[in-house]
C-alpha cells in the first residue's frame, strides 16, 4: 500500500503539474506532492524496518534495506530541493529567464524524475531498472537545457547522446545477464528478477556474467559519471537550473551506482573472483583522481561542485568496490552525507549566483557580507563535503580509509594526495567569495535557505552521532551487498 | 525438429540482410535514403522476431515483432521524414572520415565483433546462435556511424539504429525479453525520438544550422 502511494504520488504529482505548473500555485504544489511522496516513503520505511524485506504484487517489486533507505533518501532530497525550487524560480522567472510554459514543464518532469528514481530503486526487475533508468535521462534533458542558451543546448545534447550511447551500453548487459539467467531460470519473466538471480547466482555462467559487467558497468558508469565518461556530467550540472543539479547530483548519481551495485553482487556470486570489485575499485579511484587535478582549474561555481561530485562518485564506487564490512558501511554512509551536502552547497551555490548575477567564481565576492546565511551555507557546505570533522563525510572518508589501509594499502597514497589536492582546490576558491568585499544585488523574492541548514545538520549529526537504528540498517543493507 | 535448420538458415539469412543494411547505412550521404535504410532494417528486424517465435512457438514474439512493425517501419520513419521536410535537410555534409576508410574500419569492427561473441555463441543452445556476432556487429557499425556524423538528424538515426543491432542481439540471443521490459524500451525509444525532434527545433532556432560542430564549445580550458 505504501509502496502504491510512494510511486503513484509523484506519477500523479507528473500529470497535474502538467496541466497547472505555470499557475501561480505550482511552486507550492510541487512541494506538497514531494511532501506526500515523502511521507509515503517514511511509511514504507517504518514497515521494511518492522516487518524486514517484503516482495509485492507477484515479485514485481521487492524492498530490503540497502533500497529502502535509498528510498527514504531520495524522497527526503526530492522534498527539499521542491522547496528550495520554489523561490529559485520565482526569482529566475522574475528576471525574465522562463516562460509559463517552461515553468509547467519544469514542474511536471520534476516529479516525473522523482517518481522514475524511486521506480529504478523498488524494481525488482532489472530490465525495468533499465528502463527507468532511461526514463531518468529523458525527463531531465529537456530541463538541462531549460534557458534555451546555446551553451545549455549543447550541455543538454552532450548528456543525451553520451547517456543514452552509455545506456544502451547496460542494455546489452542486461541482454547478457538475461542470457544467463534463462539457462538456469528458464525463459519467461522471473529469468530477471533480481532475487530469484540473486538465489541462483552461483550456477550462472561465469564468462557471460563478466562480459555482462563490463558492458553494465561501463553503461550505468557513463551515469554514475565515472571518469573517463564523466563528460556530460559538469556540463549537465553547470548549464541546467541549481534545482535540477541539486537532484542530478544527490539523487541521479546514486542510483545509477545503486545499479551497478546490484549488478556486481550477481556477478561476484558467479564468478566467484573478485573481477567485479576490481573493476569498480580501478574506476573509482582513476575518477578520484582525474576529478581533484581537474577542480584547480575551474571557473565556474556549478562546474567545480559538479567535478566535486565525480570524484565522491569515485570514492563510493571504490569503498563498493573493495567490499567487507567495513568498506560498504563507508560507502553507505557516504552515499547518504555526498547527496545530503551536495545539494545543500548547490542550493546556496544557485541563490549566490542569482545574488552576483554570474556563475563565474571571479566574479562572486564577499556573500558573508551580504547575506550572512548564504556565505554561512556556503562555507560550511564547502568544509563539510571536503571532510573536515566533525561532519559525516569525514567519518565516512576515515572509514573507508581505515578499510584501503587493510585491504588496499597501495590505493592509499593515491586516495589521500587526491583529498589533499581536491582540498586545497575548493577551499582555495570558495573562502574569497565567501569574505571579501561584497558585489550582490537583492533578490526579489527571499531565498530558501532552511533546507541548506537542515542537510547540513543532519550530516553533523551523522558526524558526531549515527543513530543505533540508522547503523543497524546500513549493517543490514553492507551484508546484503557485502 | 526437423525444420530447424531451415528456420535457421532464414534467420541466419536475415542476420546477413541485417549487417549489410548498417554497411550500407555507414556510406549513404543522403539523409532521405538513410531514413528508408532504418526503415528496412526495422522491417528487417520485425521479420526475424516473427520467424524466431514461430520457429520456438513463442506468441509473446509475435507481440514484439508487431510492436517493432509499427514503431520502426511506419511511425519511426514517419517522424523522420516529416521532421527532415519540416527543418528542410537533405545532404549531409562530408562525414569526418572519408567512405572507403570507414569501411575498413567496420570491417575490423565487425571481426572484432565476432571474436567477442565467440565465446558465448559456444554455450547458447538457440537455434540463432551463430547471429549473435552480427548483432554486435551491427551494434559497433552504428555507434561509428554516430561518431562520424556531422549533422544531428544522422547522429540520432545511429542512434536508433544502434537500438535494433540491440533488439536484435535480445532476440537472437535469448529469445527476446520479456513482454513487460521489451514494452518499456520501446517506449523509452518513442520519448527518445519525440525529445529528439523536439531538440532539433530548439537547435536549429538557436544556431540556425543543425550541424553539431555549434555543440563543441563547452570543453575544459
Amino acid at each position: 500500500m505504501e509502496l502504491l502511494l510512494v510511486l503513484g504520488v509523484p506519477f500523479a504529482g507528473g500529470i497535474v503539474l502538467a496541466l497547472w505548473g505555470h499557475r501561480q500555485f505550482a511552486p507550492e504544489l510541487n512541494s506538497g506532492m514531494s511532501l506526500l511522496t515523502l511521507l509515503a516513503a517514511a511509511g514504507l520505511t517504518g514497515r521494511v524496518i518492522a516487518d524486514g524485506p517484503m516482495l509485492v504484487w507477484d515479485r514485481a517489486f521487492f524492498v530490503d534495506p540497502f533500497n529502502v533507505f535509498l528510498v527514504a533518501l531520495t524522497a527526503f532530497v526530492a522534498f527539499t530541493t521542491a522547496l528550495f525550487s520554489r523561490p529559485y524560480m520565482r526569482i529566475e522567472a522574475h528576471a525574465g529567464k522562463l516562460s509559463p510554459n517552461r515553468l509547467r514543464l519544469y514542474h511536471s518532469m520534476f516529479q516525473m524524475f522523482t517518481f522514475t528514481m524511486l521506480l529504478a530503486l523498488l524494481t525488482n526487475n532489472v530490465g525495468i531498472l533499465w528502463v527507468a533508468m532511461e526514463a531518468a535521462t529523458l525527463t531531465t534533458v529537456l530541463l538541462v537545457s531549460l534557458y534555451r542558451t546555446p551553451a545549455s543546448l549543447e550541455a543538454a545534447w552532450k548528456y543525451f547522446i553520451l547517456c543514452g550511447v552509455g545506456i544502451a551500453q547496460a542494455l546489452f548487459g542486461t541482454i547478457l545477464l538475461y542470457f544467463a539467467a534463462e539457462k538456469v531460470l528458464g525463459p519467461g519473466g522471473t529469468a530477471l528478477l533480481w532475487t530469484d538471480l540473486n538465489q541462483v547466482k552461483g550456477q550462472l555462467e561465469p564468462t557471460v556474467m563478466s562480459l555482462a559487467f563490463v558492458f553494465l558497468l561501463v553503461g550505468y558508469g557513463t551515469k554514475v559519471g565515472l571518469a573517463p565518461l564523466h563528460n556530460w556530467l559538469p556540463d549537465a550540472h553547470a548549464e541546467g537550473p541549481t534545482p535540477i543539479s541539486a537532484v542530478l547530483s544527490g539523487l541521479l548519481l546514486n542510483v545509477a551506482l545503486y545499479a551497478v551495485v546490484r549488478a556486481k553482487v550477481l556477478v561476484e556470486g558467479a564468478v566467484g573472483t573478485h573481477f567485479a570489485g576490481n573493476l569498480m575499485m580501478g574506476f573509482g579511484l582513476l575518477s578520484v583522481v582525474v576529478a581533484a587535478f581537474l577542480l584547480s582549474r575551474q571557473k565556474d561555481i556549478k562546474r567545480l561542485f559538479a567535478y566535486s561530485s565525480v570524484e565522491h562518485m569515485g570514492l563510493m564506487s571504490f569503498a563498493f568496490g573493495m567490499g567487507g564490512a567495513l568498506a560498504t558501511f563507508a560507502g553507505l554512509l557516504h552515499m547518504t552525507v555526498h547527496s545530503l551536502t551536495k545539494s545543500a552547497i548547490f542550493f546556496a551555490v544557485g541563490h549566490a549566483a542569482q545574488k552576483s548575477g554570474t556563475q563565474v567564481m571571479g566574479d562572486i565576492r564577499g556573500l558573508i557580507e551580504s547575506n550572512p546565511t548564504i556565505g554561512w551555507g556556503l562555507m560550511v557546505g564547502s568544509l563539510a563535503i571536503l571532510g573536515m570533522p566533525p561532519f559525516g563525510v569525514f567519518a565516512s572518508e576515515f572509514m573507508l580509509l581505515t578499510a584501503a589501509m587493510h585491504e588496499q594499502p597501495w590505493a592509499t597514497p593515491f586516495l589521500l594526495t587526491a583529498l589533499g589536492v581536491a582540498f586545497a582546490a575548493i577551499f582555495g576558491k570558495v573562502q574569497p567569495m565567501v569574505f571579501g568585499a561584497p558585489t550582490a544585488k537583492r533578490l526579489p523574492h527571499p531565498p530558501a535557505l532552511i533546507p541548506v541548514f537542515v542537510h547540513l545538520a543532519i550530516v553533523l549529526m551523522l558526524g558526531l552521532y549515527i543513530p543505533p537504528y540508522l547503523a543497524e540498517w546500513y549493517r543490514q543493507a553492507a551484508a546484503l551487498i557485502g | 525438429m526437423t525444420s530447424l535448420p531451415l528456420w535457421s538458415q532464414l534467420i541466419n539469412l536475415f542476420a546477413a540482410l541485417l549487417l549489410l543494411l548498417a554497411f550500407a547505412m555507414l556510406t549513404q550521404r543522403r539523409i532521405l535514403s538513410l531514413i528508408r535504410l532504418f526503415a528496412a532494417q526495422g522491417f528487417v528486424l520485425a521479420l526475424s522476431t516473427l520467424v524466431v517465435g514461430y520457429a520456438t512457438d513463442q506468441p509473446d514474439l509475435y507481440k514484439s515483432a508487431g510492436i517493432t512493425f509499427g514503431l520502426k517501419v511506419v511511425v519511426l520513419p514517419w517522424f523522420l521524414h516529416w521532421l527532415i521536410r519540416k527543418l528542410n535537410v537533405q545532404w549531409d555534409i562530408e562525414a569526418v572520415i572519408n567512405i572507403p576508410v570507414q569501411m575498413l574500419i567496420g570491417i575490423a569492427l565487425v571481426i572484432f565483433a565476432f571474436n567477442l561473441a565467440a565465446p558465448i555463441s559456444e554455450i547458447a543452445g538457440t537455434v540463432t546462435k551463430s547471429t549473435l556476432g552480427i548483432a554486435i556487429a551491427s551494434v559497433l557499425l552504428a555507434f561509428l556511424m554516430m561518431i562520424t556524423r556531422r549533422k544531428a538528424v544522422s547522429q540520432v538515426i545511429g542512434f536508433l539504429a544502434m537500438e535494433n543491432g540491440l533488439f536484435f542481439a535480445a532476440t537472437s540471443a535469448t529469445y527476446g525479453m520479456p513482454l513487460v521490459v521489451e514494452l518499456g524500451i520501446l517506449f523509452d525509444v518513442l520519448v527518445a525520438s519525440l525529445i529528439f525532434g523536439v531538440f532539433f527545433f530548439h537547435i536549429r532556432e538557436t544556431f540556425e544550422s543543425l550541424d553539431i560542430h555549434h555543440l563543441e564549445k563547452l570543453k575544459e580550458r
